[in-house]
């Protein structure tokens, strides 16, 4: 096995062109255990860990993106994700601090999640609910790709990566509304969710985004329970009169929320089990975010 | 490959070292620095916490040649070199917070950051900075008596030097 350590972003790209099945390691948290297990011994590994950009995280506007826009490094551990961008990025934030332990939360990274491409990472439901403007910028030696979050994921733990790409950033639009993150466990510290959702209301432009973690082959959006809610605020004025959504609405939310699904039964749940606690997530997060967003219209006026 | 990096104040090298080792086995096999212990290999335990540039990591998750040229800092290097123990540790002494002590090494790396970071935790900020960290013998009790004994000691000692 090689070891290859680049000094700069530059290196990174050339040494990826060279050795396209290089694993790329940043974190650590998921490769190496792989590796300590002997499940997986690539050809070389790709250390990331000194390329000091990966880390930064900058705040600007970008082309293909409205308003303000959060340029998140590759490598920002998600410890920082909640010490500094709470307010930016509540959705991410929270999600990130579900993920592992304190000491895992020290290395892992959005960047690890969306190369893994683990339907249970526990950024994904937070990026698909923070709209469908969210892009990773991959970036190979040919040059820089923007991929909609939508498009990212393409099976179990498969991405859309070409094996010259790394991951650079994700740009992910600045909160205009509340958002939630929820997540099932056996406990609350060190689980892999058995299911997890992610929600986001979008004020601005009249939407909800939602995310669904470990309830299907890939992260996935729940597309008819998002055009379902919005329809339902925008029709009865909901967003400028901060009135109740009612209980028949949230009903409905949650029920095509755990439509969108396809889980499995496997060790940590049943089907059954992941649809019906994605139902309860989705109703309770609905409510949550609501609740935020009329207070927040109250304390406006 | 040869990783050079500082290790609890101190030069190291360690020579051969195979390219998808983690820093926990180089800690252990190569440099002589056993406190660190070895259970889970996958982040679920705790027990081989270090501090790498002043941050605690599971060192199992880190691969020995990521940190060429930087900062580690083990439970061996948390007592000052005269070898009077550091507070922590002495607290767990006096609180009988060790039972078997295969988790004790990790658990004075994360509580000794905890202390750093914030000298008077919650019991609820306490549970969330050791949730990383498993021990099979205590049940937590008396552990959380020594995170708690050492930051009142902290404290005081703070308020005697103002």
């Amino acid at each position: 096995m090689e070891f290859l350590r680049p000094a700069t972003w530059d290196e990174a790209l050339a040494a990826k062109a060279e050795h396209p099945s290089a694993l790329p390691i940043s974190g650590g948290t998921d490769v190496m255990v792989e590796l300590n297990f002997d499940r997986h011994r690539p050809s070389a590994l790709l250390d990331l860990n000194r390329i000091s950009e990966l880390t930064a995280w900058e705040s600007g506007r970008y082309e293909g993106q409205e308003g303000e826009v959060i340029r998140l490094g590759a490598a920002v551990p998600y410890a920082r994700i909640t010490r500094e961008l709470s307010t930016e990025l509540p959705g991410l934030s929270l999600a990130g601090n579900t993920v592992g332990s304190p000491q895992i939360r020290n290395r892992g990274s959005v960047g690890g999640n969306l190369g893994g491409a683990s339907p249970a990472g526990d950024a994904h439901p937070a990026l698909l609910a923070a709209g469908r403007d969210v892009l990773v910028e991959a970036e190979s030696v040919r040059g820089t790709r923007l991929i909609p979050i939508d498009e990212f994921y393409v099976g179990v733990k498969r991405n859309s990566l070409e094996p010259d790409e790394l991951i650079r950033a994700v740009r992910i639009p600045v909160a205009d509304g509340p958002q939630q993150f929820s997540k099932i466990g056996t406990r609350n510290a060190m689980v892999i969710a058995v299911c997890a959702f992610g929600i986001a209301l979008h004020p601005k432009n009249g939407t909800v985004g939602t995310g669904i973690g470990s309830a299907a082959p890939t992260p996935r959006r729940a597309v008819d329970a998002e055009e379902f809610i919005g329809g339902e605020l925008a029709e009865r004025g909901l967003w400028q009169s901060g009135g109740l959504i009612g209980p028949a609405a949230i009903q409905r939310f949650g029920e095509l929320v755990a439509a969108a699904a396809s889980p499995i039964d496997d060790v940590r749940g049943t089907a059954a089990y992941r649809r019906h606690a994605l139902a309860v997530m989705a109703r309770r997060t609905l409510t949550w975010t609501w609740n935020e967003y009329t207070q927040s219209l109250r304390s406006a006026a | 490959m040869r990783v050079t990096f500082t290790a609890n104040g101190r030069e190291v090298e360690a020579d051969d070292v195979w390219e998808g080792e983690s820093l926990l086995f180089m800690l252990r096999e190569r440099l002589g620095l056993p406190g660190s212990k070895n259970a889970c290999e996958q982040g679920e335990c705790g027990s081989c916490t270090v501090y790498l540039d002043g941050a605690p990591v599971c060192s199992c998750l880190v691969a020995a040649g990521q940190v060429q040229d930087r900062e580690v800092r083990t439970v061996e290097g948390l007592a000052d070199p005269q070898g009077s123990l550091d507070e922590v540790q002495q607290a767990f002494v006096d609180a009988g917070a060790v039972q078997c002590g295969f988790c004790t090494p990790g658990l004075l790396v994360q509580s000794h950051d905890l202390l750093e970071r914030n000298p008077q935790p919650s019991d609820n900020d306490i549970r969330e900075a050791l949730s990383g960290n498993l021990c099979r013998c205590t049940g937590y009790e008396k552990i959380m008596d020594a995170v708690r004994l050492a930051s009142a000691r902290k404290c005081s000692s703070s308020e005697v030097a103002q």
